[in-house]
């Protein structure tokens, strides 16, 4: 048996165009939302742990009502059951802060205690990368980050397949995590429960089939409210940051394009790039 | 006002990183006049060698963590060692580059000691408490100015701001005039045990740098045809000294691995010089790479949209013009007076 948590939100798609509008906000407008690509690596992943160790997986995301659509297609993928944490009318949650984002989802994590949270490894819009690994100081797990491979070993197949950390000698079950770092390729084993981040690679991510669409309209979808935290929690999970100003990049205008056969293209560039760039 | 500011200076097979040095000078910034920069260094054996180019270059302190217990990386060590550092020196914030390791580390950091968490910083406006961070969102699409809660830095949370900066984007630390020099002193710290066994590296990119950090990027993308399509990037890459990348086109076809992948998912970069070749250029891929400095476009398609982010468009077959460009680069760069 093997719980596995996944922690997922829901983004623009990434062939979205995004326009800031004269307010400063981000315009929604008609735009296609997906669940964040990497975190559908994750969701995926413990799909598959599941089939191969069995147990539970529940899919967890911090949003507005809209963002059942991806907890929906998480159901519908496969997850047993999904938790949304409310953050319509929360200025709390949706000042997009971090630190109390953290907060929020380790209170969710806390009791569903699962032997493996899962979650991408950076979402497309915000592109912290920080939730997560906040998530996992929060609860005290061990972490591997930018997995592009995973295998969960009982003991003796972890101590089969090499050195066990000395700080884990009494763990029963073990991630063998292969992770990116910057293009090369780190293997290690951590001690579960564990938290580990999905890189690109990790998987080929299924599409919901049609009977999976129609299950998951009957699955479990609890929706948990940060002031049910009480004030204690309100006040400790304060954000540590502010958005004061959103705009667009500087435009950037065509520049020329270089006539004549491709040597004389060649000449030309080389010469240009000389006084455009140092070379060399 | 003055702010005493804590710099993770990381290094890479013993040698500092740049992006060490490009958060040493954030932090003289941050710190203001009479502020206090300190810096840790974190390894085994060489990196004790670096600690004189940070003290040169503006670090008060240099504390140094030399334990064998640093030589690959495992959080939990990398997280003590800080930690260490955090407690001696209790500064207003922390810089780290946004490398593997600094995304790594900065979030735990945070949780840790209660404290925010700013990512991927571009650019500093500011210093002390009215320090405003430039950031990306949806990998360049928009830009966001984030600041440090007042309210948090009322409630004295007691721990650090945590800020992580994009490699290649803020000046490095010079050498300061008048040969003023910090200390380089060792860090105590006590290893915890270790929970992480890093059993293997297996080292793909050659040693070469990582994109983020490349001065020049090459980029193929679903033009290149096959694996074997690299090969001419490579050789211009080979001459200006750049990194390889892809676009999610050129991975998804199987012609190089994910790793390379630049753009709304994978690695957003920002060199001096772009030179995308066979990439027709959606606007994911667009939002890697366009705030690159000078971009330049091959391609077949005059009418791929690449072109409308390039300096200079080449519409033209890759396979004939990349080599004759290596060529022609090699030739002017072999002779710099002709």
């Amino acid at each position: 048996m093997l719980n596995i948590a996944v922690l997922l939100k829901q983004t623009f798609d990434t062939e979205e165009k995004i326009v800031v509008t004269p307010d400063g906000s981000i315009s929604s407008g008609e735009a296609k939302l997906v669940i964040n690509p990497y975190d559908e690596y994750a969701l995926e992943e413990a799909l598959r742990q599941r089939e191969l160790h069995g147990g539970k997986v529940y899919v967890i995301t911090s949003g507005p009502e809209k963002a059942e659509e991806a907890l929906r297609t998480a159901l519908a993928m496969g997850a047993d059951e999904a938790v949304r944490l409310e953050s319509e009318g929360s200025t709390l949650l949706a000042g997009g802060d971090s630190h109390t984002i953290a907060a929020a989802l380790a209170e969710i994590l806390r009791p569903l205690a699962p032997d493996l949270v899962l979650a991408g490894l950076f979402a497309v819009d915000s592109g912290s990368g920080s939730v997560a690994l906040q998530v996992a100081e929060r609860l005290s797990l061990p972490h591997a980050s930018a997995a592009v491979k995973l295998d969960i070993a009982g003991a003796e197949g972890a101590a089969a397949s090499g050195a066990i950390p000395a700080g884990a000698k009494t763990a029963e079950r073990f991630a063998i995590v292969e992770r990116d770092v910057e293009g090369d390729t780190e293997t290690v084993a951590i001690p579960l429960p564990a938290l580990v981040t999905a890189q690109q690679g990790l998987n080929e991510p299924r599409y919901p089939s049609l009977p999976g669409i129609m299950k998951a309209k009957k699955k479990p979808l609890v929706r948990v409210n940060p002031a049910d935290f009480g004030n204690e929690w309100l006040t400790a999970a304060a954000a540590r940051t502010v958005r004061t100003a959103l705009f667009p990049p500087e435009p950037r205008a065509a520049g020329k394009r270089l006539p004549g056969s491709p040597a004389e293209q060649a000449a030309a560039l080389t010469q240009l790039l000389q006084t455009a760039v140092k070379l060399g | 006002m003055a702010k005493t500011i804590l710099v993770f200076a990381e290094c890479r097979d013993g040698k500092l990183r740049r992006v060490a040095l490009e958060a040493l000078g954030a932090a003289r910034l941050l710190a203001g006049g009479d502020g206090e920069v300190h810096a840790v260094l974190a390894g085994s054996g060489a990196v004790s060698g670096e600690a004189d180019a940070l003290a040169v270059r503006g670090a008060d302190v240099v504390h140094v963590a030399d334990d064998s217990a640093l030589q690959s990386y495992a959080p939990e060590a990398y997280l003590a060692a800080i930690g260490a550092a955090i407690d001696a020196v209790q500064p207003d914030a922390l810089l780290l580059g946004h490398t593997a390791a600094g995304r790594d580390l900065a979030p735990r950091l945070a949780a840790k000691y209660n404290a925010g968490h700013i990512a991927d910083v571009t650019a500093i406006d500011g210093a002390g408490d009215d320090a405003v961070f430039t950031r990306p969102l949806y990998a360049g699409k928009a830009l966001e100015r984030r600041s440090f809660a007042a309210a948090a830095a009322a409630a004295n949370t007691g721990g650090p701001s945590v800020i992580t900066i994009r490699p290649n984007n803020l000046p490095p630390a010079e050498a300061i005039d008048g040969g003023r020099q910090g200390t380089v002193q060792p860090l105590p710290f006590t290893v915890p045990a270790l929970y992480t066994a890093v059993r293997s590296l297996v080292r793909r990119t050659g040693g070469q740098l990582d994109l983020a950090e490349a001065d020049v990027v090459v980029s193929g993308g679903r033009g290149v045809r096959s694996a074997a399509g690299f090969e001419p990037l490579q050789a211009l890459a080979g001459v200006l000294g750049g990194a390889i990348g892809a676009s999610r086109g050129a991975c998804d076809a199987g012609y190089c691995g994910y790793a390379l992948q630049i753009g709304q998912t994978g690695k957003v970069v920002t060199p001096q010089l772009y030179i995308a070749c066979g990439i027709s250029g959606a606007i994911q891929h667009l939002a890697g790479m366009s705030q690159s400095r000078v971009i330049v476009a091959i391609n077949k398609d005059p009418d791929a949209p690449i072109f409308g982010v390039a300096d200079y468009g080449v519409v033209g077959d890759l396979f004939e013009v990349v080599p004759l460009l290596t060529a022609e680069l090699q030739r002017t760069l072999a002779s710099p007076e002709a």
